[in-house]
């Protein structure tokens, strides 16, 4: 009998580590089901009514016909207006918070105000757009209403990704820099932003599928059931693909059936190109990273 | 071979396609204190790692050779590394306690290899107080023993970190460095405790202080370049060292 034979205590350890890792493992295909199944479903569904035509074309009779080009601008146009709003104030508050706030009251304050603000539902985020950004500063039912509701909706969600992703850079890479007599700012700069960045995409991919997918903030604030032309700017209204999706879906008499199908499986593709395309430049500065 | 706790046979390691060892070969005596010298990247730690086969849990780790640990070949189909690890345990350059209390660290081991067998805290008490005497902490931490270990100065609990090897009985202590992040006296305190175990317990010791392997090992085994150059009584090796390279490197020449 060797001396490091199992023993009957192995034995025990060796089933429940099995039965852990198993369940584990049963937990993470139970979690890829819903995904598998959505994909499925809607290729299967859908495809039959993609076509170049489907993407190009603006939606006729009544929106039981056509195509979803009005829509799919539409939507790129709230989504870049939305990032540009949010992204540059969410990583300027976040650094702020991260590297320059003192850890004083008003600082927990501000962090527990932004916890906060994520867990508001999107509904409040709509009417409180309505009453602010389309009544109050008077910008109408418009792209720019619009985004900005979906920029204060997703801010919480860039701010603390960017928030962890700097507190994850090492704090004696600070030191260092501070030794060598860099400011604060030189150090963010050239030490600590470049060495967080693909962690501050991570949370501007999420904000990403969250804006474009979101419908109820831009119900009330810019967005509309249907139009047959393309925003000219910014103060226009504008169709776009998650509200097209709800309006074909549910207030449509005589839609075909495929059509709901082929435009979540056309806002799908979107949101999914432009993560892959996030993920893979994520990579490439990943890759860059010299620690 | 009663006497010899751990022998390694034409022993090679790659990290991927990086060899870090080449044909090792070393026999360490049984209850001595056998230190591993040599700049570093040469292979001590790998060597050091090798023993207990912590390097496993890096996939990309291949070796051949083979690594006998007290007269059982430690990689064999049969060995279960549970076991393996109760027999020799390890301490790290820098202080690792659990986030636990001091008592809780030291009764770690003990709870995970007793399995659902009951240990009434009287017992537990016993095995406290003995592991934490043999370090030479119990007068200090007597009346904190449920204070949370990571309080405590690093010498302290370099000293708790070997304590916690003790309740399950090892036969052999691999130490990478372990006193590195220490001050001079705090060294000396371990220093001494080693030395200490001298007997009760096989060590094999990595250090890049000369003067430590000097002091505190019996053998001592130089290393250049994942080769074993040298293996001899520590005083013979440093007044008559064979060759040209450990003579170099422990007159500080080397490099």
């Amino acid at each position: 009998m060797s001396l490091f034979a199992r023993t009957g205590l192995d034995e025990h350890n060796r089933r429940v580590e099995w039965l852990v890792k198993t369940l584990f493992l049963l937990m993470t295909v139970l979690l890829i089901i819903p995904v598998a199944l959505i994909m499925g479903i809607l290729i299967q569904r859908g495809a039959p009514v993609l076509s170049w035509g489907f993407l190009t074309e603006v939606p006729t009779n009544g929106m039981t016909a056509g195509g979803i080009f009005t829509a799919l601008i539409g939507t790129v146009w709230i989504v870049a207006v939305a990032l540009l709003a949010s992204v540059p104030i969410g990583v300027a508050a976040a650094v702020y918070l991260s590297e320059y706030a003192p850890d004083n009251w008003l600082t927990r304050a501000i962090n527990l105000a932004i916890i906060n603000l994520a867990g508001v539902p999107s509904i409040v985020h709509a009417l409180f757009g309505l009453g602010a950004f389309v009544v109050f500063f008077g910008f109408g039912r418009s792209i720019l209403a619009a985004s900005l509701t979906l920029a204060v909706m997703t801010l919480p969600i860039v701010i603390v990704a960017t928030r962890e992703s700097l507190q994850a850079v090492p704090h004696a890479f600070r030191e260092a820099c501070w030794n060598m007599g860099a400011t604060r700012w030189q150090t963010i700069r050239r030490v600590v932003l470049p060495n967080s960045i693909s962690g501050i995409l991570t949370g501007v991919i999420l904000e990403v599928s969250r804006t474009a997918g979101e419908t109820a903030p831009i119900m009330f604030t810019g967005a509309a059931a249907f139009l047959p032309f393309l925003p000219q700017g910014v103060l226009d209204q504008t169709m776009a693909m998650s509200l097209h999706l709800y309006v074909v879906s549910t207030q449509v008499p005589d839609v075909p059936d495929a059509l709901p199908f082929g435009v979540a499986l056309v806002l799908i593709s979107m949101v999914l190109v432009m993560n892959a395309t996030s993920i893979a430049f994520r990579i490439y500065l990943r890759n860059k990273r010299k620690w | 071979m009663a006497d010899i706790a751990i022998e390694t046979r034409d022993l090679n390691l790659w990290y991927g396609t990086f060899q870090a060892l080449f044909d090792v070969n070393i026999q360490v005596k049984k209850g001595m204190i056998t230190s591993l010298i040599g700049p570093s990247g040469c292979g001590k730690s790998t060597l050091l790692r090798t023993v207990n086969r912590v390097n496993e849990r890096l996939g990309y780790v291949r070796t051949t050779g083979s690594v006998d640990v007290l007269g059982q070949d430690a990689f064999g189909e049969d060995v279960e590394l549970a076991r393996l690890r109760k027999e020799v345990g390890m301490v790290f350059q820098r202080p690792n306690p659990l986030p636990l209390s001091i008592r809780d660290n030291v009764l770690f081991s003990h709870r995970i290899h007793r399995g659902n067998a009951k240990a009434s805290k009287s017992d537990e008490d016993v095995l406290l107080e003995d592991a934490l005497r043999q370090v030479l902490l119990w007068d200090d931490v007597k009346d904190r023993l449920n204070q949370n270990a990571t309080s405590l100065s690093l010498e302290e609990q370099q000293k708790l970190c070997i304590a916690r090897l003790l309740p399950v009985k090892p036969s052999v202590l691999l130490m990478d460095e372990p006193t590195s992040a220490l001050d001079p006296k705090a060294t000396a305190a371990l220093e001494e405790l080693i030395w200490s175990f001298r007997g009760s317990y096989t060590i094999l010791i990595v250090t890049h202080n000369m003067a430590q392997a000097r002091r505190a090992s019996e053998d001592c085994a130089f290393m250049l370049l994942g080769k074993m150059m040298e293996v001899a009584p520590t005083a013979d090796l440093f007044l008559s060292p064979q060759l040209p390279e450990t003579a170099d490197y422990i007159e500080g020449r080397y490099g």
